[in-house]
């Protein structure tokens, strides 16, 4: 390794041509990656991007790290091969809606169980870009495409939900265009030991323009965006005067002064049992209304990478490592004379 | 053996060269296990062995039932064998059903002993038996012995402490027991196996128990007293074991990553007839030997295709509908050229076909199973052993080349064993190989600038400062690897990629010709064929026929000489457990009128089969069997 280096956001860009569509959320994305990074004192080697198919997972080509740009949907299986093989990598998957929930669902949450040290961001645009607009696993009942000419009649994925469902540790979600949030959870997810999931929403201005218009619109934004904050009551709007309370029907958004400060929820992002962190990803459905960002679980559990390599070390101490010779004699042998 | 089973007045047993042992019975009757167990004991003896296990795909089929017949078959001799052999001389069947599905094959005047306690009514009716063939007379063309197995197994247990239904599981020590007295097998190693295995406890005890229940029975029972002695093989000295297929793949690719220092990834979804390469790979975490039980075929490879790129020899194992889910991923480690294994131990198919079964009909899939032109190196292994060897091969030409290779096995090599004489493993291939640490044009590092001989590109892998990079499955521009739609790299990088797979021909060893170099007609095989064809071609060569046998190892590039060798004949016969795949390669390649004999029946060739063929050819005669 060497010496940690100060770097800067261009020491992490390549010399590719970025080619997503101008105005797409996908660049401020990138430059929250990159200034993060940079800001990290890592090795830049020690980085890998893996990506899967779509127009998220381009994002390998324009970071100056390892990186892989894979097929379609496989990226958390093929990432959760580099990290096993190597603990010592920091390995980044980079995936979209399209990619990660529908063709990858499956590995997706495999990963998130094994607890394998991964950093998961998946771009949240709500509709297939790269095959120029067709409906997606995440976009809403109703939504006309050129594949749902009558509106779609799919339920879709609520990624928050199906992460802590599939036992992640870690659970979060940003949106493209706040930049500082952005790079608050990419801190904590690179932090956190295990499977990080980060949602982030992102804009795609050519297919979905103004998905997340509610989250992000001057005048609605305020009154939106639930910060999430550990350790803190999870109150909103411009002077907090909004809050959420969860009880058995779930979580419901109050205004504070009806029920007083001691009634709002006081969010743990460790609780052991992550049922109150599915309450609050079942707030806001679209996203239409008030919708939390930030953490909603991060909790530590044995990652797969560490328990490997424990018990290659386990088997060393105990059997002696590896003799070829006493291996192919195990089954017992006889000798011709 | 105790003292008292010798003194006695018995005639000697009657020498034989070899036999031909089968054990039936339902799949909950152990008849793997004991046959398992008698194998290993005439290993120890020094027998030459080879063994079939034939086994139904559901775990517990309907007791009774003809789908619930498990069967083990094994060929002992005192010479160097090459096939289970073709028809038992001898079959054990505990049941109506087991005698069913079996007996066709049994030689005329071949020994049958059945465990007459399951004959009753019920059982009859269950195996469609109207009458009871060990009454009416239907067995007379063999030599029919019965025991009451259940009852003599009740018997012996008693005092053990196994109760209910555990009494009877111990009845297929009794038939070992019986066949071990029968053909002289010393129970010693099947007693101490039985010690290691279940420790101090009534199982043991009654194991044991019936074990030498049913060797004193042949003793004290008239009917039993004509034993036989197959002697101890001449085989080449060396210290040797017993092995199957998986065993030996595994190990091979054990072998590899030690002789290439490079520590061992082996990514998988359980399957059949693969999933023990997995199970055995599973043990060795002491080899530094990463086993990763994926969620599904895709992520078997996937993560394989991750640990490639992270510097691990890395490889996958699967059977055919496996092979077919991991055909994307594998068009990806092609383009981004990275060194992979991937094993298909293959089975009857299409779709889930005949799992337990072995069949070699995945040849042409993993010839062109890929979108877009991608060749790719394919090796078959031909026999259990072969496969440790084939394992380190296919290592060789992954690392050395920097591509994914194919590796097929079969359900016959994977469970299937023999004497393996054990390898000098000093004289492992140094497969050492060199990461790329630096720059490779002036100051920057082109990560598909290629070795001028190969063609195979260097291997950075993620760590290594200052030669970052990203691979991908979009087109690359040459040296740079930079994402290219430019039409005219395309044809270059197509052609480059196929001309580094076609180059391996000049790195593998020639075929060799076996037997008679002037015959007219040549018998070119490749995979678990080998022992039938070798023996047959042997059987044919005893009748004074002229015949010579090529085995295939690398069927992707063919060897150099492959050519000039099939034109020497005039006629070049094909057998193959498929309908003629690698017939249609080797006509498309050498324009060779090539005879095709296929089999497609589950069931691996009898050397009669081959032989018959062969005369049929040369003149038209029908080999008698
Ligand atoms: S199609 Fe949408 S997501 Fe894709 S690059 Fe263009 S704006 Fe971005």
């Amino acid at each position: 390794m060497t010496d940690t280096a100060r770097y800067t956001r261009a020491d992490f860009q390549t010399d590719q041509e970025v080619r997503w569509c101008p105005g797409c959320g996908d660049y401020t994305i990138l430059a929250s990656v990159q200034n993060f990074l940079a800001e990290l004192d890592v090795p830049r080697e020690n980085h890998v991007f893996i990506s899967g198919i779509g127009c998220s997972s381009r994002f390998p080509y324009y970071m100056n790290t390892y990186g892989m740009h894979s097929i379609h949907g496989r990226a958390p299986a093929i990432a959760s091969g580099v990290a096993a093989a190597n603990p010592d990598l920091h390995v980044w998957v980079i995936t979209g809606d399209g990619d990660a929930l529908s063709i990858g669902g499956n590995h997706l949450i495999h990963a998130l169980r094994r607890n394998i040290n991964i950093t998961i961001l998946l771009f949240n645009n709500q509709i297939y870009g790269l095959t120029k607009g067709q409906y997606s696993p995440t976009s809403e009942v109703g939504k006309r495409t050129k594949t749902s000419p009558m509106g779609s009649i799919d339920w879709p994925f609520n990624p928050v939900s199906l992460a802590l469902g599939a036992e992640a540790s870690f659970v979060a979600r940003t949106i493209d265009m706040d930049r500082a949030h952005t790079a608050e959870i990419l801190t904590a997810a690179y932090e956190h030991e295990g499977a990080a999931f980060i949602e982030i929403y992102q804009n795609c201005n050519v297919f979905n323009d103004k998905a997340f218009i509610e989250l992000t619109g001057r005048e609605t934004r305020d009154a939106n965006r639930i910060y999430l904050e550990h350790g803190k009551p999870i109150v909103f709007g411009k002077e907090d005067e909004k809050g959420v309370v969860v009880g058995p029907d779930g979580a419901q958004v109050v205004d504070v002064a009806d029920v007083g400060i001691d009634r709002i929820q006081v969010h743990d992002a460790k609780a052991p049992e992550p049922a109150v962190a599915f309450a609050l990803s079942r707030l806001s459905v679209g996203p239409h209304g008030p919708t939390p960002l930030g953490i909603f679980r991060d909790v530590s559990r044995p990652t797969y990478e560490r328990q490997l390599a424990d018990q290659i070390v386990q088997a060393q101490d105990r059997q002696g490592p590896g003799d070829l010779d006493q291996l192919v004699r195990s089954l017992g042998t006889w000798t011709v004379e | 053996m105790s003292e008292e089973t010798t003194a006695d007045t018995r005639p000697e047993p009657e020498p034989i060269d070899n036999v031909v042992i089968r054990f039936a019975g339902d799949s909950g009757d152990g008849m793997q296990l004991a046959g398992t167990r008698f194998t290993a004991s005439s290993a120890l003896f020094g027998n030459d062995l080879a063994t079939f296990p034939n086994f139904p795909a559901e775990i517990r089929a309907p007791a009774g039932t003809l789908a619930g017949v498990s069967a083990f078959q094994v060929h002992i001799a005192d010479w160097d064998i090459l096939t289970p052999g073709d028809s038992p001389d001898c079959l054990v069947a505990m049941n109506p059903a087991a005698l069913k599905a079996n007996i066709g094959d049994v030689v005329k005047g071949g020994l049958v002993i059945v465990n007459s306690d399951a004959f009753d009514e019920r059982n009859l009716h269950k195996a469609g038996y109207e009458t009871n063939p060990l009454e009416d007379g239907s067995l007379e063309s063999y030599h029919l012995l019965t025991a009451p197995m259940e009852q003599l197994t009740k018997e012996a247990v008693q005092g053990t402490g196994v109760k209910g239904r555990e009494v009877l599981r111990s009845k297929n020590f009794f038939a070992l027991g019986l066949m071990s007295w029968m053909y002289q097998r010393p129970l010693d190693p099947v007693i101490d196996w039985i010690d290691q295995k279940f420790g101090d406890s009534p199982v043991a005890a009654a194991n044991t128990a019936a074990l030498k229940a049913g060797y004193n029975y042949g003793l004290t029972t008239e009917a039993f007293h004509h034993t036989y002695s197959v002697a101890p093989a001449t085989l080449p000295a060396g210290e040797y074991t017993n092995i199957t297929g998986n065993q030996s793949l595994a190990w091979g690719l054990v072998a590899a990553s030690q002789a290439s220092g490079l520590p061992l990834f082996y990514g998988s979804y359980p399957i059949t007839p693969a999933s023990s390469i997995l199970e055995a790979l599973a043990r060795l975490r002491n080899f530094g030997v990463r086993t990763f039980q994926a969620e599904d075929e895709i992520a078997g490879i996937g993560t394989s295709v991750g640990a490639a790129f992270a510097g691990h020899l890395a490889a996958t194992g699967t059977s055919g509908p496996g092979l077919a889910l991991k055909s994307e991923a594998l068009s990806l480690a092609l383009m981004a050229e990275l060194p992979l294994i991937v094993v298909d131990v293959q089975r009857g198919g299409p779709s889930t076909g005949l799992p337990t079964k072995v069949e070699q009909s995945d040849l042409l899939f993993a010839m062109y199973g890929r979108h877009g032109e991608a060749p790719l190196p394919v090796i078959a292994a031909a026999t259990p052993s072969d496969a440790f060897e084939v394992a380190i091969e296919a290592a060789r030409i992954a690392l050395k080349y920097m591509t994914p290779v194919i590796l097929l096995s079969d359900g016959y090599i994977a469970n299937s064993s023999e004497p393996w004489k054990l390898p000098d493993l000093s004289r492992l291939p140094d497969l050492t190989v060199d990461y790329a640490e630096g720059p490779n044009q002036g100051e920057s590092f082109l990560p598909y600038l290629r070795d001028p001989e190969t063609l195979a590109r260097p291997w950075a892998v993620p760590g290594t400062p200052g030669l970052e990079h990203r691979l991908g499955g979009l087109e690359k521009q040459d040296g740079t690897g930079n994402v290219s739609y430019d039409p005219m790299n395309h044809e270059h990088m197509t052609i480059l990629r196929e001309e580094k797979i076609a180059r391996i021909a000049d790195d593998i060893a020639p075929v060799e010709v076996f037997g008679d170099e002037d015959a007219e007609l040549l018998v070119l095989g490749w995979g678990s064929t080998f022992g039938a064809i070798r023996a047959g071609v042997n059987r044919a060569r005893k009748r004074e026929a002229k015949v010579a046998h090529v085995h295939l190892r690398h069927i992707n590039p063919f060897p150099a000489n492959l050519g000039e060798v099939l034109a020497r004949f005039e006629t070049v016969l094909i057998p193959e457990l498929n309908r003629g795949q690698l017939s249609r390669l080797i006509r498309a390649r050498y324009l060779v009128d090539t005879i095709s004999q296929s089999k497609v029946q589950g069931q691996p060739f009898k050397a009669a089969e081959i032989a018959m063929k062969i005369m049929q050819l040369l003149d038209g005669k029908d080999e008698q069997r």
